[in-house]
């Protein structure tokens, strides 16, 4: 079981969640970024830069 | 090409989202050895083929400039690009795709750039309203701007010269079309056009990324030709083509996108969207 580091909610992650997938924390909404899987860890997600997209 | 068996891909991209988890599955239900790189971890040396294992690295790389300067180094060592460095460098660049579809006789709206708020004024007086500011660098139809009369073309001209970096005072004003509430985007893999969907808004933007809704389009031969021409313009591999459809029942093609997003095509057409993705980067393996 992982943390927000934003609020410190615990985090219910489904079991084929992937590195590197954005995740929401559901008692804040901000953006998680899942770092490792095993065991799982998250960080705040960065915010979006003005060169992503398509 | 090897047997798929023998191959091994590596998959450049940093936020996992809806699009590579199911690229991710569609490589291991074909048994593919892959690896997801993150772009953030790379740092390169010129010369040196750090990713040479690869038998081709398939680019989904959020970041522009991390897609343009990666697939470049990468093909130093000739790992082979989906997409290649010429193809991102023309479709991460509105002109550079308005010019290559222009040369290739492909139908698109009229375009002019200027350099000065004077020369874009003048432009766009010239053009009639309403016209389309778009960024020369952007996507998801952030930052675009449709003008509707002059005093709210020389507000955003100011803005953007004043506010924002050098390439926000290269404007490139685009004759505005008045679609039917829709555009049409579709998906090209090499020779093949994968699906066709309408995306609908009551907002002049109709990207899925702003609200659009996505549903299915039939894949006539008018658009099929168009995209696989769009497609061959800018270099090919696999890309997004969106179409406008005129008043008068022309299709312009409007932009060319380099890494598709197809979340909402997923769900609103039959189309083994990730499998075909990874069909194609099996082919041009090395």
């Amino acid at each position: 079981m992982s943390s927000c580091p934003e609020c410190a909610a615990e985090l219910n992650l489904a079991p084929d969640v992937e590195e590197g997938e954005i995740v929401i924390c559901p008692d804040c909404g901000v953006e998680l970024e899942v770092m490792s899987v095993n065991p799982i860890t998250v960080e705040l997600a960065p915010e979006v830069e003005e060169d992503w997209g398509e | 090409m090897s047997s798929c068996l023998t191959l091994k891909i590596g998959v450049l991209c940093s936020r996992v989202r809806v699009e590579e988890k199911m690229i991710f599955a569609a490589l291991r239900e074909r048994g593919v050895d892959h690896e997801r790189i993150d772009a953030r971890q790379v740092a390169f040396e010129l010369g040196d083929n750090g990713l040479g294992e690869y038998d081709a690295v398939l680019v989904r790389c959020l970041s522009h400039s991390r897609a343009y300067y990666l697939t470049r180094w990468l093909e130093s060592f000739q790992v082979p690009t989906v997409s290649p460095h010429q193809v991102v460098a023309t479709c991460g660049d509105k002109l550079l795709t308005s010019a290559a579809l222009q040369e290739a006789g492909v139908p698109i709206p009229r375009v002019v750039v200027a350099f000065t708020p004077e020369a874009a004024l003048e432009a766009i007086e010239e053009m009639g309203y309403p016209v389309v500011l778009k960024p020369m660098r952007g996507s998801w139809g952030r930052l675009l701007a449709r003008v509707n009369g002059r005093d709210a073309a020389e507000a955003i001209l100011e803005h953007k010269s004043t506010l924002g970096g050098y390439v926000h005072s290269v404007f490139y004003i685009q004759e505005y079309v008045d679609k039917p509430g829709r555009d049409i985007r579709t998906l090209v893999a090499g020779d093949e056009v994968v699906y066709a969907i309408y995306r609908s808004s009551a907002h002049w933007i109709t990207n899925t990324a702003r609200g659009g809704d996505a549903s299915p389009c039939p894949i006539t031969p008018g658009i099929a030709d168009l995209s696989l021409k769009a497609a061959r313009a800018v270099g090919g591999g696999i890309v997004a083509v969106d179409l406008l459809e005129t008043a008068d029942g022309r299709l312009l093609v409007n932009e060319v996108n380099h890494t598709p997003e197809f979340h909402g095509a997923a769900q609103a057409t039959d189309a083994d969207i990730a499998g075909k993705i990874v069909d194609y980067v099996l082919q041009v393996c090395k």
